[in-house]
């Protein structure tokens, strides 16, 4: 079978598994949200905190309860790092240097999960366990909290109210995360991840002698790595590592979990709007993107015409031969292209245009199908803006779902996408105008100068990919980083959610002729054109200076 | 047209003049097609509007527009830095057509207001000071008009100038509204009732009114009229200030992907001039629909002042766009509002021809609207010639009178004597009753079945040789306009339903609304009624739009989110309103609604082609920047532009001229024709979307092949 046909076929039982996944756990995810019991456990974790899982928030609650959750998440993985050398389970390594304890902390409860650590030589089974993997559940639940609180925005009428975030949050992990990511480690097991604690093993290599590495709870922690788009690996090659990716089948199916969710939340979407059709059409969107990301990333990665390559059968320097080409595309694609940045081969070894793809796929704001939760406000907002040009144009005052977009909507939507370009952009450009994060290059030139841009993009659109070449771990990267995962998770999230609020106080506007179909192929096509244009037009001239020169140049 | 009878004597400096009239007969037709077209545009008006341009060039005009401010912004710094280089051409070119850019952006603006400015002028000649009678304590005394205050009465006779606004307390006169209406057919203004109100301005030609002034001096009709057409008070609309807030954050994220460009730009060791990063963001930035965006407002709102519409408030035209139910008086809106003959049908043995021929002869006298009707539908739909009453010898005719309720003829046919009649079904009866004929057993069949449909039956009789007997029936009925279904079904596809509002019984209106169309209709109408109706609407979230004209009104029109009144109604009709109908026309609320829609459609559509413009702004640009240190990038230089300087050159000359190029479709507005939404946006995305992607593709180019042939660039 040649490698393309292999890719093809892959890509083809993903997608079958995808669907066939879509809408139960779509309409779990609804039940779970609309449903007004509580589980023993859940109520036990509410007296705990000491919430009222009953009382509706109004959005600067809501909020509240976001930015405290999160804050008290980041002080207490940052401690937890700092104090890693006097605590049990360090497995005799020491605390982690302040800028570095801050970037992983700002890292993983933005569910960035970019690491400037190496897991294997700096985490201990503690902070693995106890800390990065919580919040690789917790960040998760947070984001679908807040997506979810935007389809209340929609769903609701003439009341400020959006539910209530810590119910969201304690109902995500418990009823979503939890089960699905026990599923997922065991499938993952079973394909020989490791999961123990038995110490060291010798790992004999393949031109002779030996590696000793250490285990840990990897299986578990890759599962809910890949289903809530996290991407922080247990160990510094990620997914590349045979002990979290032993072979073909886990990585398909690790590609798996990334996509579930993102993807079934559009459905959780239409129910709770009540209109399924609607959540078609977001779903339709994102997967004529990823599709066509696919499609041009393994076109590039397999026909870039050098003798090597062609030897090889395509760029496969920095892939690992047991995903190939293939397989090597079809996860990079859709790490970038959610929020996850985990990683099965080299980025930065991918052709000029290859990273290219890679990091348009986060430029366009991680909305196909996105992270989990953050995805579907990213692209509802996209909606939101798409919805107001081709409102104008039927002549009408634009409103999607039955819900005017006046100048509040339109002014929140705007700010929402004008967050991660300002950051990406700025934070590069301070980078590159300054002597010392130069310094951290390996490259020079135009990939080079995509090693920042990729940095900056990855941290900003709370992705955790990385260009490697770029020495992240000083003062500076971990500092700058750090600022721009939490600006870049937050900030938007305070807008999305002020946004719900002004959605949920509008009465519903009934549908007429005349009204602007929302739920069929013409807007899933416009709503493509506006994230593309949207991304295309503020990221060209950076992507001319780094992959298009790159790409170009040979 | 408002002032347009004075605009044939205004001087030249009326850049609008004329410009209007043909688009106004034209909107009144009602055939589908260009509908709602806007004026003629004429490129002189261009030319005129020159020195108000420039004037606008300043800063603090300009920063009420982010975008084009930050081209004024730009257009300086690059006049700075072309003077620190003066040898370079390059530099001054570019700096030139920033400075063109702004300028015809304010030029756009400059003509749109141009138009209301002249009609300002007309109206403010109308408003020339008057001297007021006063009334106070029974005594007469002269005072400037400017000092009247509400509640003041004042006399006006023959030849007077109304001195403000106010409704008539005593009297009856007729008035010249012309000033205002343009209608030079005086009008009859009286006390009491709807028909009382008069405005400052216009000129009572015949008898004494006693008025009470209801307006203080500044605030009159025609001052807000001035003001409207002027633009003095313009506000920004809602939805213009949504796009607006759209359009700056789009020129924040262009602003920091060029600043952001320079170090980018000094890594690559390809570090760029002020010059070349100003004008690439001046490209970048959307400046067609932020150069033409109030344009756009100011000209919809002119559209609606072509028509006589006076809109108070910019957001009632926006909301006229939206409007989703739209409320309708049956009598002049709907119907001719009087009953027409509509067909004959004879009862068995009598065929339609001796039915037509009998109720044309004894219609013959009957003067009212009604008999003349029957009079018309015999010529129209039977050929028959109409009979002059002099020309049938030995007939005696008998008149209607509203007494007997019947007319007809005595003929002397070779002797014999042959009566025909026709009149009310009561009449009728009891005249074959009286002669002792019969009355044929369908007759009451048909009447009833007349009247079960909404119209009125007349019966029609003759008595002859063969004695006195029912011939057949007229069927009056109140007819529906031509051309409304036809509407009402646009109106439906464009998801707007319609209510007809009649004092009518249940069963008249239900007929009636069955055959104009209308979606449904609200029977013996109570203005409590229209209120509750208009509630109901509301409280389902849709936008009412509604005529009216009498004093109990007002509620409802103040109610309805989109309120016409009628110039002809009450003062209180019209201050309830948010806008006023000078030819006191109902239809036009349809045509209200397509200018509200036409409106959006035209910022939609100039916003989506301005954004899709920017693509090939890049590939024009970004090679022509960066190829020097990366060749692999002349590869994005699809266009093959001859030179850096030359694409940088071309790409700002196209942002320049697209600008003018599309000052006539800003003014007019788009296209705009009633259909589904669907098809409306598919079409309007292929001709604005697409459009926009290509034009500047092909302009860029033909401006690029025209410098390069410039001698001594390169």
């Amino acid at each position: 079978m040649s490698p393309v046909l292999a890719g093809v076929l892959q890509l083809l039982a993903l997608v079958a598994a995808l669907a066939l996944a879509y809408r139960p756990l779509g309409d779990h995810m609804a039940r779970v949200y609309s449903s007004v019991r509580h589980l023993r456990v859940e109520k036990w974790i509410y007296r705990c905190i000491g919430a009222d899982p009953a009382a509706n928030l109004r959005w600067p609650a809501y909020l509240r309860g976001v930015l405290a959750f999160s804050a008290v998440s980041v002080l207490f993985l940052y401690l937890l790092q700092r104090l890693q050398g006097g605590l049990p389970g360090s497995l005799g390594f020491a605390s982690i240097d302040p800028d570095q304890a801050f970037n992983t902390a700002a890292s993983f409860v933005s569910n960035t999960n970019w690491q400037s650590y190496a897991g294997e030589q700096a985490m201990g089974h503690l902070v693995q366990t106890g800390g990065l993997a919580v919040q690789n559940f917790l960040s998760a639940a947070v984001g679908m909290a807040v997506a979810v609180a935007l389809v209340r925005g929609f769903a609701r009428s003439r009341t400020g109210e959006l539910g209530n975030f810590w119910a969201d949050l304690v109902r995500g992990t418990v009823r979503i995360l939890l089960p699905l990511s026990l599923i997922g480690a065991i499938v993952l097991v079973a394909c020989g991840a490791v999961q123990n604690f038995a110490g060291v093993h010798e790992v004999g290599q393949f031109l002779g002698g030996s590696q000793q590495w250490r285990g840990g709870a990897v299986a578990s922690q890759e599962a809910i790595k890949e289903l809530g788009t996290n991407g922080g690996g247990y160990f510094n090659a990620n997914s590349a590592h045979p002990f979290e990716n032993p072979n073909p089948f886990s990585n398909l199916f690790e590609i798996f979990l990334i996509l579930l969710i993102p993807f079934a939340l559009t459905r959780t979407f239409g129910r709770m709007t009540g209109s399924l059709r609607q959540g078609y059409a977001i779903l339709a969107a994102m997967v004529a993107i990823w599709i066509a990301f696919v499609a041009l990333m393994m076109w590039t990665e397999f026909h870039h015409g050098a003798p090597a390559y062609d030897i090889a059968g395509g760029a496969l320097e920095g892939k690992e031969t047991r995903f190939g080409v293939a397989g090597s595309s079809l996860f990079a694609v859709s790490t970038t292209l959610t929020s996850t940045g985990a990683v099965n081969s080299a980025l930065s070894s991918f052709t000029g245009f290859g990273g290219g793809i890679a990091m348009l796929g986060m430029q366009l704001g991680e909305i196909a199908p996105g992270g989990v939760g953050s995805g579907l406000y990213g692209v509802l907002i996209m909606a939101v803006i798409a919805v107001f040009l081709a409102g104008l144009m039927v002549g009408r005052t634009p409103e999607y779902l039955g819900k005017k977009i006046g100048g509040r909507e339109i002014k929140l939507a705007a700010l929402y996408i004008l967050i991660t370009p300002a950051l990406v952009l700025c934070f590069t450009a301070v980078a590159l105008a300054l002597p010392t994060p130069r310094d951290s290059l390996l490259n020079t030139g135009p990939h080079g100068f995509s090693e920042i841009l990729y940095a900056y993009t990855s941290a900003a659109n709370n992705n955790g990919s990385a260009f490697a070449g770029l020495a992240a771990d000083t003062p500076w990267f971990n500092t700058s980083l750090g600022m721009v995962m939490l600006l870049g998770r937050f900030l938007p999230m305070v807008f999305v959610l002020a946004l719900a609020g002004s959605l949920a106080e509008r009465s519903p506007v009934p549908e007429t002729s005349g009204t602007l179909r929302t739920d069929k192929p013409l807007f899933s096509g416009l709503l493509i054109a506006t994230i593309v244009i949207v991304a295309a037009l503020t990221y060209f001239p950076a992507l001319a200076l780094g992959p298009l020169a790159e790409g170009l140049a040979s | 047209m408002i002032p347009r009878k004075k605009h044939t004597t205004a001087p030249p400096a009326t850049p609008a003049s004329g410009a209007p009239r043909a688009q106004r007969t034209g909107s009144r037709t009602g055939h589908a097609g260009e509908r709602v077209g806007g004026g003629l545009f004429e490129p002189k008006q261009l030319l005129l509007s020159l020195p108000d341009a420039v004037r606008k060039l300043d800063p603090r005009v300009m920063v009420k527009s982010p975008v084009m401010f930050v081209v004024l912004v730009g257009s300086v710094l690059s006049t700075v830095f072309a003077a620190v280089n003066p040898g370079d051409w390059f530099g001054w070119a570019v700096a030139a057509w920033l400075w063109l850019t702004t300028l015809f952006a304010n030029l756009a603006e400059a003509v749109a207001e141009g138009r209301g400015k002249a009609q300002a002028d007309t109206l403010r000649r109308a408003k020339t000071d008057t001297v007021a009678r006063r009334l106070a304590g029974g005594a007469e005394e002269r005072v400037p008009g400017t000092e009247l205050r509400v509640g003041d009465h004042v006399v006006c006779e023959a030849g007077d100038i109304v001195p403000g606004d106010g409704d008539v307390t005593e009297g009856i006169a007729s008035v010249d509204e012309s000033a205002i209406t343009g209608e030079s057919a005086p009008v009859i203004r009286e006390s009491g009732g709807d028909r009382s109100a008069v405005t400052g301005g216009t000129k009572v030609l015949s008898d004494r009114i006693v008025i009470r002034i209801t307006a203080r001096p500044g605030e009159t009709f025609i001052d807000r009229m001035i003001a409207l057409v002027e633009g003095a008070a313009r506000q920004k609309t809602p939805n213009e200030i949504a796009l607006n807030i759209l359009l700056a954050s789009l020129t924040v994220v262009f602003l920091l992907a060029v600043v952001t460009l320079q170090p980018f730009a000094a890594y690559a060791h390809a570090e760029q001039s002020v010059i070349v990063l100003v004008a690439l963001l001046v490209c970048l930035i959307p400046t067609t629909i932020g150069a033409l965006l109030s344009a756009i407002g100011i000209a919809g709102m002119d559209r609606l002042v072509q028509r006589n519409v006076l809109a108070m408030s910019g957001r009632a035209v926006e909301a006229a766009g939206d409007v989703s139910t739209l409320l309708l008086d049956k009598t002049g809106t709907i119907t001719f509002g009087n009953r027409q003959a509509a067909e004959f049908v004879p009862v068995r043995g009598v065929t339609e021809a001796e039915l037509a021929d009998a109720a044309q002869l004894s219609s013959l006298a009957d003067e009212t609207p009604e008999g003349r009707s029957v009079v018309v539908l015999a010529k129209e739909k039977y050929g028959l010639r109409e009979r002059h009453q002099g020309e049938l010898a030995g007939a005696e005719w008998v008149a209607f009178t509203a007494q007997t309720r019947m007319s007809g003829v005595d003929l002397d046919d070779d002797g014999a004597r042959r009566r025909v009649r026709k009149g009310a079904a009561g009449s009728i009866t009891a005249w074959v009753g009286e002669r002792g004929g019969r009355i044929a057993d369908d007759a009451a069949d048909l009447t009833e079945r007349i009247s079960a449909a909404g119209g009125t039956p007349l019966l029609v009789a003759l008595e002859d040789a063969d004695g006195a007997r029912v011939l057949g029936v007229i069927h009056l009925k109140d007819v529906v306009k031509a051309g409304m279904r036809e509407r009402f079904d646009e109106l439906r596809r464009m998801g707007i339903r319609t209510v007809m509002i009649t004092g009518d019984n249940p069963m008249t209106a239900r007929a009636i609304a069955a055959e104009a169309g209308v979606d449904d209709f609200l029977a013996e109408a109570t203005p409590e009624d229209k209120m509750a109706l208009i509630r109901r609407e509301q409280a389902g979230a849709k936008l009412v739009a509604m005529t009216g004209d009498g004093t109990n009104d007002a509620p409802a029109l103040a109610q309805a989110d989109v309120g016409v009144a009628m110039n002809t109604g009450t003062s209180a009709a019209k201050e309830a309103g948010n806008m006023v109908d000078l030819d006191s026309d109902p239809t036009k609320l349809i045509e209200i609604v397509e200018i509200g829609k036409q409106l959006l459609i035209t910022r939609g559509a100039l916003t989506t082609f301005s954004i899709a413009n920017d693509v090939a702004k890049y590939f024009a640009i970004i090679p022509a920047m960066f190829a020097v240190v990366y060749p692999g990038l002349d590869t994005l230089n699809v266009m093959r532009l001859s030179s850096p300087e030359s694409a940088i050159l071309s790409a700002v000359v196209f942002n320049a001229l697209i600008i003018v190029a599309l000052v006539p479709l800003a003014l007019k507005g788009v296209r705009y024709r009633p259909m589904t939404a669907d098809r409306m946006l598919r079409r309007n995305l292929a001709v604005y979307g697409l459009g926009g992607l290509v034009a500047p593709f092909v302009g860029i180019k033909i401006i690029d092949l025209i410098i390069s042939l410039i001698p001594g660039i390169r």
